[in-house]
């Protein structure tokens, strides 16, 4: 018989054999799926309940940015990289400008370095809560998804009364930033910090000491440090699967090097150790918003860009370390107002190849775990 | 190390640096050699990214970049070639695993095959899809209606 992952389950049915007599079973968990996290399909080849191997069929949300961005002037262009990975909008801006700023070689007046970092930490923050609370649906534990959604709009809340949108936030521009912090703004992130330091312990409370948590999480996804690094894995998983590395710390960007705060690393590299490092980060990130926010210097928010931006020719590669994990962008530029190509190295993308690895031998319900686990957007997988 | 390799491979490798980032230009016939060498000695355990880029104008019309990271060094790398359409690159799949899905998507996207790939087929557009998007003689607006008509049964998706 050849490989049923490579044939659509129905061609498997011949004459004289029915699905009941094969050992293996091809299921298709298809795209439309509440707990794969948009449309993600996946093809699983099961022996009874446990995974024998599966195959992920993404691009179902591929909508061609890479090719857009060439048709588009460079401050055009940064409306879309919101759109990417829709949860944390934030972080894809600051990559965005980062790497356009490097190209035009200015740097961002330190006013506008602070008031990146604090929303940039944000959403991290809100990035972190609502996977939070969508991998604890999936597992079964309903109520931190309320907990977690209640205390992100407080964020949104922010974001709204900094830009006026809270999704898609479209917030930093090359150069700097375009609006000036609103009146109060230092103090809504103060009280925001003071609202949320409890909550935080409130969600560990829920799920991290709660036995059937332990039993669904633990010694599930496995991944050792070196598997991580090979399949090019980044972020909280990484760092969970022992490897200590955060690009915030390794190769700086953004005014960093200003804020003192830790990285928090697992053992295991189980699906319970990524919860922990994700737990963590929380406090992390309130950290460094606490220091920020007391340190905002005067200025201008905005550099000396000249209004249309034109690069010089050449070709730059520039990341950052978004909630998900690195997120690249590499900026090939002709001289011209409009960039040559634009490739964006996603986190999620190259994630989700080590879900095959992560789920061998494993139950289909922890595939389910596991797929929540890596956290990964499909706005970013397929842009 | 630069001095290292430019040592071993003379003029198959130019080393250059734009704005702080390290990169080399290499030869095509040097390609799956250097990726080793680079992987197995210097250390570079970490493949970032596979990308390309398309001059139509040229006469070896693609650029393909392979973005390396090196944890113990703290240090990335830049390796480029250049290929002509049509010509293939041998696949990084057995130096780091990473570069599975990387080589598919590149190869979906400008049409750039990779011997001794596993699994050569398209990741972001459907199986059938005729054509290579990231091209540069693929039209913004220009989809494959063929597959359209058929598999989604309206005339255009425009």
């Amino acid at each position: 018989m050849t490989d049923p992952t490579s044939l659509s389950p129905l061609d498997l049915e011949t004459p004289d054999k029915t699905f009941l007599d094969a050992n293996e079973l091809v299921i298709n968990m298809g795209p439309q799926h509440p707990a794969t996290h948009g449309v993600l399909r996946v093809i699983l080849r099961l022996d009874g309940e446990k995974v024998m191997g599966l195959e992920c069929v993404i691009g179902y949300l591929h909508r061609g940015v890479e090719k857009i961005a060439e048709n588009r002037t460079y401050t055009m262009f940064n409306p879309y990289v919101d759109r990417m990975d829709y949860v944390a909008a934030v972080s894809n801006g600051l990559g965005y400008c980062e790497a356009v700023e490097k190209l035009l070689n200015v740097e961002a007046p330190p006013r506008a370095q602070y008031v990146r970092v604090i929303l940039t930490e944000l959403n991290r923050m809100a990035s972190h809560q609502l996977w939070l609370g969508t991998h604890a649906l999936d597992i079964g534990a309903i109520t931190p998804l309320f907990y977690t959604f209640r205390d992100r709009e407080e964020i949104l809340k922010i974001f709204e009364k900094y830009c006026g949108a809270r999704l898609t936030t479209h917030a930093f521009r090359i150069g700097g930033l375009q609006y000036e912090t609103y009146d109060g703004f230092e103090k809504d992130v103060k009280t925001f910090v003071a609202f949320v330091r409890p909550k935080i312990d409130e969600y560990e409370e829920l799920l991290t000491t709660n036995r059937i948590w332990l039993e669904r999480t633990k010694g599930v996804g496995k991944i050792s440090g070196k598997d991580a690094i090979a399949l090019g894995v980044t972020g909280p998983v990484l760092r969970a699967s022992g490897v200590k590395w955060d690009i915030r710390k390794a190769l700086p960007y953004a005014n960093y090097k200003n804020f003192d705060f830790d990285i928090p690393t697992g053992e295991n590299g189980d699906t319970y150790d990524r919860y922990l490092v994700r737990m963590a980060e929380f406090r992390q990130s309130l950290r460094i918003i606490e220091q920020a926010v007391d340190h905002i210097p005067e200025g201008s928010i905005m550099a000396k860009v000249p209004k249309v931006i034109k690069p010089p020719v050449g070709e730059i590669y520039h990341s950052i370390e978004a909630p998900k994990g690195e997120l690249g962008y590499f900026i090939v530029s002709d001289g011209s107002t409009q960039p040559y190509r634009i490739r964006v190295r996603p986190p999620s993308f190259v994630n989700l190849q080590a879900l095959e690895v992560m789920c061998r031998g494993q139950l289909v319900a922890d595939v389910i775990a596991v797929i929540g686990t890596l956290d990964i957007v499909l706005g970013e997988v397929d842009r | 190390m630069i001095a290292k390799l430019k040592g071993n491979y003379g003029s198959g490798i130019e080393p250059l640096t734009y704005l702080g980032q390290n990169y080399m230009v290499v030869d095509r016939s040097l390609i799956p050699e250097i990726l080793q060498v680079l992987r197995n000695e210097e250390q570079f355990d970490y493949c970032v990214d596979i990308t390309a880029v398309h001059y139509p104008k040229r006469e070896k019309q693609f650029d393909v970049l392979w973005i390396l990271y090196s944890f113990p060094r703290n240090q990335r790398i830049r390796v480029k070639t250049q290929i002509a359409d049509g010509e293939t690159l041998p696949s990084s799949v057995p130096i780091w695993a990473t570069t599975n899905w990387l080589e598919r998507e590149v190869f979906d996207m400008f049409g750039i095959r990779f011997d001794g790939h596993p699994d050569m087929k398209r990741i972001l557009l459907p199986d059938g899809w005729k054509g290579h998007p990231l091209r540069k003689d693929y039209g913004i607006l220009q989809q494959d209606n063929e597959w359209v008509q058929i598999n989604l049964g309206i005339e255009s998706g425009q």
